[in-house]
């Protein structure tokens, strides 16, 4: 287990240093720079030198290995840089802006479960019946409304029937929790209700299919009540692929906070993702982008520890 | 409730096979004074379906006493499953359902119970065990945990003397280290022990009444004959009565005190085990039991057959729903045949019940016409195999990079085969049978060895060549044709792909001569498989089999996944197609009788290699290997009167892993006569005499 454990991080490294390369050089291909974003954005003459002091104060103008390998050395040391725009730690502008976003996220996460788990059973048990077209059809609009169209709403609904809008400066969770709640629970609600809807599906037809196992004839044969075969018996092995799905998801919502935080005005690490872009500060991008990618990858690991802990065939080594 | 004396710990000696037969006689005199405790009256079972309704029973009735095993016997699709699933109110929902009649067990009427009330007795009172071990215990709850829910579910026991009683079942039912099997999961147990723990789970709150459903099906042969064999000894040590859902006729003939013999959804004969076998009075009985090939009698030429298919239940026939099939069909079976006494305990539902009796009494007469010769010794060799080896690597142990274990498949095997000779391949699971087939066709490289076609290394052959000379016949023609295509790209597939035929309407030519060689009628060449009957799916299979004009077929367990009644058909034909076109066959198959029925010599496999290989007489007369002696003494023929003189001898403990092979002879860990020389050396397959060979140092 250990061993697999080291192997697994181990292996993190090919796939992180993959991510860093694509990032870099993508980001480069992007016509445009940082210092013309700063320097000409309001039509001002500048003239040449001026652009190019600014570049090599940056370290834009040298070679394009040179740059990526001083950023490599700068991610191991965990010292990724400055922020080409506000010239700020890269750390320090994310790390202020990251309990938030992860607040978001594993609060939508939650929410997704809880809702999911049981209405995607629920589904299954009673399947082609009303509860089971009312929970599809659920599941079909989260899927298809755009997270911004349900984010705009609901700020509308709470403004419209409660003439109140949610709070815009963040509360951290420890200092008031209820001003802190009452400001993210929306955006949470947000993204949980469509994450909710991806599991819910996975769920419902996980159960659909573990229902009909030969076990489950032996568990109602054993004289059990219908609530242990469904809980005991069904519940566990259809949880494994929910998992997956659950796990995935989580790894991507990181990623799409982006909207949301738009929406609500929220200054998170997504906000902080589409300035960098608009500014073409490619040393905040590629770190951004780089942290997604080992939240990303961490959260694979964990789906796949979690599934040898709850299934007992997989046995890591 | 709970009251300790409920469930005494029954003694858990070594089972007493010894006294077996001296058991069922005193106790079914016993029996048949105590009053029913099952009276099944009645019962219509149908499944409501989108596209119609299925009468999967109709007008079942019958009755159990308490220590009785009775046997339900028919064909896929009779409706035996669905009685017990009816029984056991487990019918698939919302589709089954019972439509009418009664079953009383103990007095009270299970079909009316409320539904808390019947789950009391499920798995209380009734328990159930059913066909595929590997799929029926929960994967993710361990041995244990699983064991113990009935009694904690039904007889309120705390953990402690559950998982006490837990220990005891698992000894009971003859699995090694108790204590440790608590802990492990399914997936550590093979085939075999997962059935025991099956059956502890049935035992546990002492049932009245245990039905099984095809229990040892999905299991090899010597495994099924030790499980049989407990539960037998198990329901008349605990007087449990028993209800086995089978279509194998040895086992009803071994181990059955009375006998149902259903088809298609009604009942057709019912009686003692005698009565069926010894004085069968209803025409399929009598066809049923005729189609079995059988190791106790001279091979026949041709294997007996019940033409035709059994009938649509979504809209069955007026009247005797076997007329159709029937070779002794007169007017009168228009109308429904009443089930009738044809004598004292014995009935039968046909008109004419009483003159098969008086016939069948008498003397079986074998069908007399000549059998095949061998090919002559001279023949040319088709297909030589010298010393194949194929072995797997797979990852085993631990550390950085895993370490790796050597499974060895096929190790050391060679025979040759002539043309228009069959030989038979026979083992059981894992025996590495299978991947000799998939060498010879060349659709796996061997790790050792040589196989030669026609004197030419297939290694070395162009592979198309040698795949237009070698076809293959599947075992599951559910599975192994493709479902969009129409049987007549199936079948023409082959010849466009070769281009041996010039157009498309030559190949359609060639295609209505193949269905015709096989026995279809032209018009099925534009159904899908979906629309066919398992025995017609398997004749589309030998027809793309025959397409290319094969010199050589390889068929891996043809007839495994069909009927008895189908199965006779399907091994006629690969006989009739032999001697018709010199076809050289290898016969892949775990079934000793049909093996025995096809094959001119037969080879028997055991952990990869050859145990013994002879003429198939020779074999079958004078087994000289102990696996040989054991396997068919495992398997059981279908003639009580015989089963009750045999006192079978079972091979003893499961078959070892192929990682961790035995040292030694491979077979040395099971043998009844291994001594300790025995695992010091491989023996090698030598000549114990003319074109006998076996591999023991005891011979």
């Amino acid at each position: 287990m250990l061993t697999y454990l080291a192997k697994r991080l181990l292996l993190m490294i090919p796939t992180l240093l993959g991510a860093a390369a694509l990032i870099f050089f993508m980001l480069r291909v992007v016509p445009g720079d940082v210092v013309e974003v700063k320097l000409r954005a309001d039509g001002a003459s500048v003239t040449q030198e001026v652009i190019d002091a600014e570049r090599s104060r940056l370290g834009l103008d040298k070679p394009l290995p040179e740059q990526f390998a001083t950023w490599l050395v700068g991610l191991v040391e965990l010292d990724p840089g400055l922020s080409m725009w506000t010239g700020r730690s890269v750390v320090d502008e994310m790390s202020i802006r990251l309990p938030l976003s992860m607040q978001v996220a594993i609060m939508g996460a939650l929410i997704a479960t809880l809702m999911a788990v049981p209405m995607g059973t629920l589904s299954a048990l009673y399947r082609d019946s009303p509860i089971d077209y009312l929970l599809r059809v659920f599941s079909l609009v989260g899927l298809a409304v755009p997270a911004f169209w349900f984010g705009m709403v609901m700020i509308l609904l709470l403004l419209w029937l409660f003439n109140w809008l949610p709070p815009v400066i963040y509360t951290p969770f420890w200092v008031d929790p209820v001003a802190n709640l009452s400001q993210l629970i929306w955006p949470a609600l947000v993204v949980g209700i469509r994450y909710a809807a991806v599991v819910a599906r996975m769920v419902r037809s996980s159960v659909v299919e573990v229902m009909k196992e030969d076990y489950i004839r032996t568990a109602r044969a054993k004289g059990l009540d219908e609530k242990a075969v469904v809980i005991r018996h069904a519940m566990k092995n259809a949880m494994l692929p929910a998992i997956t799905v659950i796990g995935l998801e989580f790894a991507f919502l990181m990623g799409g906070l982006v909207v949301t935080e738009q929406v609500f005005n929220l200054n998170g690490i997504g906000q902080l993702f589409v300035q960098a872009v608009a500014h073409r500060d490619f040393v905040l991008v590629q770190n951004i982008v780089m942290f997604i990618a080992v939240v990303f990858v961490l959260t694979n690991l964990v789906v796949d520890l979690l599934y040898a802990a709850l299934d007992p065939r997989i046995r890591y080594r | 409730m709970n009251a300790p004396d409920l469930f005494p710990s029954p003694d858990v000696g070594p089972l007493a096979t010894e006294s077996n037969s001296k058991i069922m006689a005193g106790s079914t005199i016993e029996m048949l004074r105590s009053p029913a405790l099952l009276a099944v009256e009645d019962l219509h079972v149908h499944f409501v379906q989108s596209d119609g309704v299925t009468r999967a029973v109709e007008g079942v009735s019958f009755a159990l006493r308490p220590g009785e095993i009775l046997a339900l016997v028919g064909e896929s699709g009779c409706g035996k499953s669905a009685t017990a699933l009816a029984l056991m109110r487990l019918l698939s929902k919302p589709a089954g359902r019972v439509v009418k009649g009664r079953a009383l067990f103990d007095g009270v009427d299970l079909l009316q119970l409320p539904e808390a009330e019947m789950r009391e007795r499920r798995g209380r009172d009734i328990a159930m065990i059913f066909q595929e071990p590997m799929t029926s215990l929960n994967p993710v709850l361990s041995i244990g945990e699983q064991l113990m829910e009935p009694l904690l579910a039904h007889l309120q026991m705390t953990r402690q003397a559950a998982q006490k009683r837990v220990v005891e079942l698992l000894k009971m039912v003859g699995l090694t280290d108790p204590q440790r099997r608590l802990e492990q999961y399914p997936h550590h147990l093979s085939g075999g022990m997962r059935q025991r723990v099956m059956i502890a789970m049935g035992l546990a709150c002492n049932p009245k009444l245990i039905i099984a459903d095809e229990p040892t099906t999905a299991l090899d042969v010597t495994i099924q004959a030790q499980i049989l064999e407990l539960m037998r000894d198990l329901a008349r040590r605990l007087n449990i009565a028993m209800i086995i859902i089978t279509h194998n006729l040895g086992i009803v003939a071994r181990y059955a005190d009375s006998v149902n013999v259903m088809y298609a959804a009604r009942l057709v004969e019912q009686g003692t085990a005698d009565d069926i076998f010894g004085r069968s009075s209803h025409p399929y009985t009598i066809g049923l039991i005729d189609s079995i090939p059988r190791l106790d009698r001279p091979r026949q030429a041709r294997l007996a057959t019940i033409e035709g298919v059994p009938p649509d239940l979504m809209a069955p026939p007026a009247g005797c729903r076997f007329a159709g099939r029937c070779p002794h069909r007169i007017e009168k079976c228009g109308e429904d045949p009443p089930l009738a006494v044809v004598e004292p305990g014995h009935q039968a539902a046909c008109w004419r019940a009483d003159e098969l009796l008086a016939r069948t009494a008498r003397a079986v007469q074998p069908v007399g016409v000549v059998i095949p010769p061998p090919p002559a010794a001279d023949a040319p060799i088709r297909v030589s195999v010298r010393d194949l080896k194929r072995h797997f690597t797979v990852s085993a142990g631990r550390g950085w990079f895993g370490g790796s274990a050597t499974v060895k498949a096929v190790d050391g095997v060679g025979f040759d085969i002539r043309e228009g000779e069959t030989l038979g391949l026979v083992g059981e699971s894992g025996c590495g049978k299978s991947t000799i087939g998939r060498a010879i066709l060349n659709l796996d490289t061997p790790t050792a060895g040589s196989i030669l076609i026609d004197g030419q290394d297939i290694g070395d052959a162009r592979a198309r060549e040698v795949r237009r000379r070698t076809q293959v016949i599947f075992q599951d023609p559910f599975s192994s044709l493709n479902p969009r295509m129409t049987v007549s790209q199936i079948i023409g597939e082959p010849l466009a792909v070769y281009k041996l035929e010039p157009d498309a309407a030559r190949i359609e030519g060639r295609v209505q001569e193949l269905l015709g060689q096989v026995g279809l009628m032209p018009y099925m060449a534009e159904r899908y498989p979906h629309e066919l009957s398992g025995g017609q799916r398997q004749r589309v299979g030998i027809a793309r089999a025959l397409a290319l004009k094969p010199s050589i077929i390889v068929c891996d367990e043809p007839v495994s996944a069909l009927d008895v009644s189908i199965q006779g058909q399907i091994v006629n034909l690969l006989d009739e197609l032999q001697q018709k076109l010199g076809l050289t066959y290898l016969f892949i198959a775990h079934d000793l009788a049909v093996v025995r029925h096809i094959s001119h010599r037969v080879a028997v496999m055991y952990l990869g290699r050859i145990m013994e290989l002879a003429d198939r007489d020779t074999l079958y007369r004078n087994p000289r290997h102990p696996y040989t002696q054991l396997l068919l003494d495992a398997a059981p023929v279908p003639d009580p009167a015989i089963e009750r003189q045999r006192r079978p001898r079972v091979a003893k403990g499961e078959l070892p892993s192929p990682i961790n092979q035995p040292k030694g002879c491979v077979f040395s860990t099971r043998c009844p006569m291994a001594t300790a020389e025995c695992s010091e050396a491989v023996p090698a397959l030598r000549p114990v005499a003319d074109g006998h060979y076996a591999a023991c140092i005891k011979v």
